[in-house]
């Protein structure tokens, strides 16, 4: 028996895939992207479902609004049925389940402008003036708002129809008001109003980063405002259900009918039902692109065993055991399918990371997901060489010489 | 003693309608030391006879002993010891592989014949410079000429020092001064005690031999 270390398998092996270059490249290319495909199909559906799933936590699932009812008129107009009391976020925050509560509405100001100084320049740019909200004092913890700046007004300002404003970050910027401790104003039509505060960010209607925000006290004083729109409210997670039946007894005790509430049906099951979804739909682009990948790699495998017959043939031919043979091409392919899976798992983790930030998504892609993929890379080559090296070295000698070199 | 090669009635048939019988039964002794020529024209069934010879086909009739011992019916793993230690395989062809050196070439057959380690590239430098090729080892094939190749060959066919080397027309790709280096070269390892069988085409070759057969549509008949 001639005595093949494992040593000298190897250096055949590495002779094998390293004396040609070029031809590995294309070689490990099938590989690199069967694997980087399959990465980033999983990595982004792991990214994917969990940017939902935080959006879910963080705000669906825990996000309740109510609203008057509403009927169409005769004349086709839609018409709310009833409207919202005026302390109803005291109201409900009495109910188990509601963490925060504030009452919306939109304010029709009739065209009147709104700026930062009291005089009006012909010559200025009429920009479209900013949206005109009026909200309670609980707005920030309801929508899950924060302020660049200043405070918000307080259930005091709203009692006596104090006219100070907060103005959403983007109605601050086209205004030109970028700090508060000056106590700048801003005008509506004729009146002036204090800015107290700036709206940096918020969760929920995101509209009110636009607007400029005023007390509902002030509104109903200055405009007459005659009943608030909605009700905004942050809910405990799962408490959707409870919210949906108990919120419109709460404002309407004699026709609870004629309030909708629209709260997540039952929190994070939705959530779980999301991403269960998303998972089933890339895993089965994951698997496509695996089963491409793989037949990819299978092919030029079988390619490249083939292409070396009149080797395979040279080999046996000196003395090589058909064992002998077969270890080598088989080393090759795996180290070639590793190679490969290696490349293709750090191109893929490399698109989805990318991608992430583009997105301003937070990439997740799993450790095991990552290193499982370059090892599949390998058991690929495994599975795609075994057969056609076996093979080759099978045949009788004089057989394989043939197939010339 | 025994001879190298003792055939009795060995046939090579191929399948098909109607099946080809490559070569028809055939008896041959070859005693150690032979410089045996083997001419015909084409397709006549010389290289499916040397292909038996080296083990590298199998007979579809009759039986071959190689050094006395059976060579049929053995296990694919002695069949391959016995090419790997007692043969050497001199192509047409050449079959070098490219992107080795030529020192890597003639390694290649030394590790396959379990030579030790440590042996292996003096024995395979030794085989070179025999060939006249000591000034060539960090060359690839593709960068010899043809007379260099088939040098090369020569020197992977003896660096395992077989008992028998079968040549199928060495000097088939050559010129007639290449072609001379190469038979110089047999002339000397046939001196050195070796046991040659070579396929040829070439007149001058065969005559170079000692013994001489002719094979005609799978029918060989002794020459002298
Ligand atoms: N694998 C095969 N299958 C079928 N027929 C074959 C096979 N190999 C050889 N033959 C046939 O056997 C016959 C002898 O072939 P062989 O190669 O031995 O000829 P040769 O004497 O070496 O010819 P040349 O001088 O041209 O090399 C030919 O008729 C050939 O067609
Ligand atoms: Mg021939």
């Amino acid at each position: 028996m001639s005595s093949l270390s494992a040593r000298d398998l190897l250096v055949e092996a590495s002779h094998g895939i390293g004396s040609r270059p070029g031809r590995l490249v294309l070689t490990i290319l099938g590989t690199v992207l069967g694997i980087a495909a399959v990465v980033v199909t999983l990595g982004m559906a792991q990214t994917g479902a969990g940017q939902i799933a935080k959006q879910f936590d963080a705000v669906a699932a825990t996000q309740a609004v109510a609203q008057p009812a509403t009927t169409q008129t005769m004349g086709g107009d839609t018409r709310a049925r009833t409207t919202l009391p005026w302390n109803s976020p005291d109201r409900v925050l009495r109910l188990n389940g509601i963490e925060a509560a504030a009452l919306l509405a939109d304010v029709d100001v009739a065209g009147a402008r709104i700026s930062a100084v009291p005089v009006v320049d012909p010559t200025a740019p009429q920009l479209a003036a900013p949206a005109v909200v009026a909200a309670s004092s609980g707005l920030l913890d309801a929508v899950r708002g924060t302020l660049s700046t200043g405070r918000l007004f307080d259930a005091g300002h709203d009692a006596r129809g104090d006219r100070v404003v907060v103005l959403g970050a983007g109605a601050a910027e086209r205004l030109g008001v970028n700090r508060v401790d000056s106590q700048p104003s801003i005008f509506i039509g004729e009146r002036a109003y204090t800015v107290i505060g700036i709206l940096g960010d918020t969760a929920r209607r995101r509209d009110l980063l636009d607007a400029v925000i005023l007390p509902l006290g002030t509104a109903r004083a200055d405009f007459g405002l005659a009943a608030p729109g909605e009700l905004q409210m942050r809910i405990d997670v799962g408490a959707g259900s409870l919210v949906s039946e108990q919120v419109p007894i709460a404002l309407s005790p004699n026709t609870p009918e004629n309030v909708e509430v629209s709260a997540p049906p039952t929190g994070g099951e939705l959530a779980r039902n999301v991403r269960g979804d998303i998972n089933v739909v890339f895993l089965a682009l994951g698997a496509v692109a695996l089963i491409v990948g793989g037949l990819g790699i299978a092919n030029v495998t079988l390619l490249s065993v083939m292409e070396r017959v009149g080797e395979i043939g040279l080999r046996r031919a000196l003395g090589a055991t058909r064992a002998q043979v077969a270890a080598q091409f088989i080393v090759e392919s795996v180290v070639v399918g590793l190679l490969g899976g290696l490349i293709g798992s750090a191109l893929g983790v490399f698109v989805v990371v990318g991608v992430s930030a583009w997105q301003d998504w937070t990439p997740i892609v799993d450790l095991p997901l990552a290193f499982g993929s370059a090892l599949l890379g390998g058991v690929i080559g495994l599975l795609a060489g075994a057969y056609p090296a076996i093979k080759a070295a099978s045949l009788e000698p004089v057989t394989a010489l043939r197939g010339g070199l | 003693m025994t001879p190298v090669i003792e055939l009795r009635g060995l046939t090579r048939e191929f399948p098909g309608t109607p099946p080809v019988v490559a070569l028809h039964p055939t008896d041959l002794v070859v005693e150690r030391g032979d410089y045996l020529s083997i001419v015909g024209p084409s397709g006549s069934g010389k290289s499916t006879l040397l292909n038996l010879l080296g083990l590298l086909d199998r007979p579809t009739g009759g039986e071959y002993l190689l050094d006395g011992e059976p060579s049929l019916g053995i296990s694919e793993t002695r069949r391959t010891q016995l090419r790997a230690g007692r043969i050497g395989f001199v192509f047409q062809a050449f079959h070098l592989l490219p992107h080795r050196t030529v020192l890597e070439n003639v390694v290649l057959a030394t590790i396959y014949a379990g030579i030790d380690r440590a042996e292996r590239v003096p024995r395979a430098v030794a085989a070179l410079e025999r060939v006249h090729l000591g000034h060539r080892l960090s060359f690839r094939p593709p960068t010899l000429s043809g007379g260099e190749r088939q040098r090369v060959a020569v020197a992977r066919a003896v660096a395992t020092s077989p008992r028998l080397l079968l040549a199928d027309e060495p000097t088939g790709n050559l010129d007639s001064v290449t072609s001379g280096e190469v038979l110089d070269l047999f002339d000397e390892l046939h001196a050195d005690g070796l046991t040659l069988a070579v396929i040829t085409h070439d007149e001058h070759v065969a005559a170079r031999a000692h013994r001489q057969v002719r094979i005609s549509d799978g029918v060989l008949e002794v020459v002298r």
